[in-house]
């Protein structure tokens, strides 16, 4: 009694939206119960509620690039395909356990991102946002080739014996992609069931909250803060923006690597065009639309991109094509009437309010 | 030495397409800073509507197919675009001027995905081919250049898309209202005190800019026959590549853009392989960019998301 006491008076101390964020998750914790109760009807809500999940952590992830270092980065599905492909590729050909791949692919996806970062940091804007958009797409397409359509190569002279080599591998699969990724499992016990998936992507959401939001106050934050609000003066007050930028690139696409090992052991199947430009879209209107920068926003904001088309197809039954023109139309609204987001954060909020565009009319 | 010649053929030929939707991206960036992510579901709507009007006269009416119901069809197709793009711009983006630079983005996005879905819900989800009749216009003559075919059909595009190009390019350097135009993307406020009226201006760049798109969709519909109602996602996102290649907010930048971008993906299908021609098109356009930062032609800017 004493503990509950004491952890409530805890929660009083917070915020009051994160006090309701907070008891929003304890819910959700509970929520399989009306899958029992209910039976297996509700099966395919605990797979929407699992794609929320996975969007949700996508989303952070993306906004520690987007909303906390202000990059514009839309190409954010090349991350999580990395991820996924190395969970995919390392437990089918070597059989290495998911638990043990899930760490790794955070990493390669990181190295990964301070590779193809490094060279185009110094791209402002929508520069930034194009070559993202093509890193997105190159990482696409290379997956749909797979290895063997670099048989070209073999025109070169002197790597015709490399191109005949290269001509018989299968990596990626090609556009069938890989399945038969095993599944998660400790002592004994593999996660099967949707609820099983359930609570472990509902851990790796609270976990996550919890690290964005020291990750969003720590030195690191703040300067991620100073190099999106002004990166000239970032750079006076000493901060390395360079290194800075690198690192939000890498600590975003490490999560989103997990996310990506964490969605491969859950289909257990995955294919390139799971990985298109319409994906790092999603990511991209969660973020904005939920709020830029707002941990809460994006959960907002996943609810309003993932859950909003499903109930949208429950509720238009007879017109269900009408769903995604619908969802299209109050993509517009959400904007034009709440340009800061559903959920903004209180920094971005007084930023938005007093902020004045050099360049818009009035 | 033939093949690079026609590669080089088929590669103006489709930058020449790119380049005109580019100029839509362009004119809307340059004005606005807003990158207008539904332009390349304009260009597709316009390539539908150029369908329906064509029926409309040809089929129904019983017209003849001629190259004055040809203008007569650019003309209506690009009427009709224009004034979804000044819909467009009232609806999706003038509340959001004052809301940074993410917020249009998005709602950019949601107008594609409502465009997009609006087409499918009329015209079907699969694809539709221009009638026979429409290829009547035009005889096929192909001529042969130095080993390489070149058909009446792709000269006719080659032409209009210089033609249209060439004229936005006056308008825009040599008239009051190109001047105001150019005034205006430099600076808002003191375009204004200057007496120009920005509003309109920035009406007249969302009724050019998906005009341009519109005709570049009815010559796509030509020339390939063939219309599907995602065609505007990929135009689109080569379109917007090209812009940023030339120098997004930059009119001659999209033009040279786009056609630099035919003519690398016409060369990467050609020489290297078909399957990594858009990757390769990606590569490039990286590689410019590491080199010049800001496009081709365009200027150095400093700039805050």
């Amino acid at each position: 009694m004493k503990m509950i006491k004491s952890q409530l008076s805890r929660l009083q101390g917070l915020d009051e939206r994160w006090r309701n964020l907070t008891i929003a998750l304890v819910t959700l914790l509970f929520a399989p119960l009306v899958h029992l109760i209910l039976g297996t009807g509700a099966n395919r809500w605990l797979q929407v509620a699992n794609f929320f999940f996975i969007y949700a952590l996508l989303g952070l992830s993306l906004n520690i690039i987007l909303g906390y270092a202000g990059l514009f980065q839309l190409g954010h599905a090349a991350f999580y395909a990395v991820g996924a492909y190395t969970t995919a590729i390392l437990s089918t050909k070597l059989d290495i356990p998911i638990l043990l791949l899930l760490p790794l692919s955070g990493v390669v996806a990181a190295i990964f991102a301070v590779l193809i970062s490094r060279p185009i940091l110094h791209l402002r804007g929508d520069y930034l946002c194009i070559v993202t958009i093509g890193f997105g797409e190159i990482v696409r397409i290379a997956l749909r080739n797979d290895v063997s359509s670099l048989a070209f190569l073999g025109k070169i002279p002197g790597l015709s014996g490399f191109a005949d080599r290269v001509s018989r591998l299968v990596i990626t699969g090609g556009p069938n992609g890989i399945f038969g990724i095993s599944r998660p499992g400790l002592f004994g016990f593999t996660l099967r069931q949707q609820w099983h998936y359930y609570f472990l992507f509902l851990a790796f959401v609270a976990f996550t909250i919890f690290a964005m939001r020291r990750l969003e106050n720590s030195r690191l934050g703040r300067a991620w803060a100073c190099i999106r609000e002004d990166e000239l003066a970032a750079e006076a007050m000493g901060i390395d923006t360079v290194q800075m930028k690198l690192l939000a690139f890498a600590v975003g696409a490490a999560w989103a690597g997990v996310t990506g090992s964490l969605y491969a052991s859950w289909v257990t199947v995955i294919a390139p065009e799971s990985f298109s430009f319409w994906e790092s879209v999603i990511m991209f209107c969660i973020v904005v639309l939920g709020g830029t920068g707002s941990i809460p926003g994006v959960l907002v904001g996943t609810a309003g991109m993932v859950v909003l088309p499903e109930l949208l197809r429950e509720v238009l039954l007879n017109i269900q094509q009408w769903c995604m023109l619908l969802f299209g139309a109050a993509m517009v609204l959400m904007m034009v009437f709440r340009p800061q987001g559903l959920w903004p954060s209180r920094h971005m909020r007084l930023e938005v309010m007093t902020e004045k565009e050099s360049q818009a009319p009035s | 030495m033939e093949q690079l010649l026609q590669q080089l053929i088929n590669g103006l030929t489709i930058g020449s397409f790119y380049a005109l939707i580019a100029l839509g991206y362009t004119m809307v960036y340059g004005v606005l800073k807003l990158i207008n992510f539904a332009h390349g579901d304009l260009f597709m709507l316009g390539a539908y509507i150029g369908l329906v009007t064509l029926m409309g006269f040809v089929v129904n009416v019983g017209m003849s197919a001629s190259l004055l119901i040809l203008l007569l069809i650019f003309l209506i197709v690009m009427a009709a675009i224009a004034l979804a793009g000044v819909t467009l711009e009232r609806v999706a983006y003038r509340p959001l001027y004052q809301a940074g630079r993410l917020p249009p983005v998005v709602s950019a996005l949601g107008a594609a995905i409502f465009i997009q879905n609006a087409v499918m819900l009329l015209y079907g989800a699969r694809y539709r081919t221009y009638p026979e009749e429409f290829k009547a216009i035009i005889p096929e003559v192909i001529w042969t250049v130095g080993g390489a075919r070149i058909s009446l059909l792709q000269v006719c595009m080659l032409v209009i898309a210089f033609a249209l190009m060439a004229g936005l390019y006056f308008f825009v350097q040599y008239t009051r209202l190109g001047t105001a135009m150019r005034a205006v993307s430099l600076d808002h406020d003191t375009a204004r005190l200057m007496g120009i009226d920005v509003f309109r201006i920035i009406v007249l760049v969302f009724i050019i800019g998906p005009a341009l798109g519109a005709a570049g969709g009815v010559m796509v519909g030509l020339f390939y026959g063939r219309i599907y109602f995602t065609l505007g996602w990929g135009y689109g996102l080569k379109a917007f590549t090209s812009a940023i290649l030339g120098g997004i907010g930059n009119i001659p930048g999209a033009m040279i853009g786009g056609l630099l971008l035919g003519v690398i993906e016409a060369l990467a299908t050609g020489f290297v392989s078909d399957a990594w021609k858009n990757a390769i098109a990606f590569v490039v356009l990286i590689l410019i960019l590491i080199l010049r930062p800001t496009g081709l032609l365009g200027e150095r800017v400093v700039e805050k998301l």
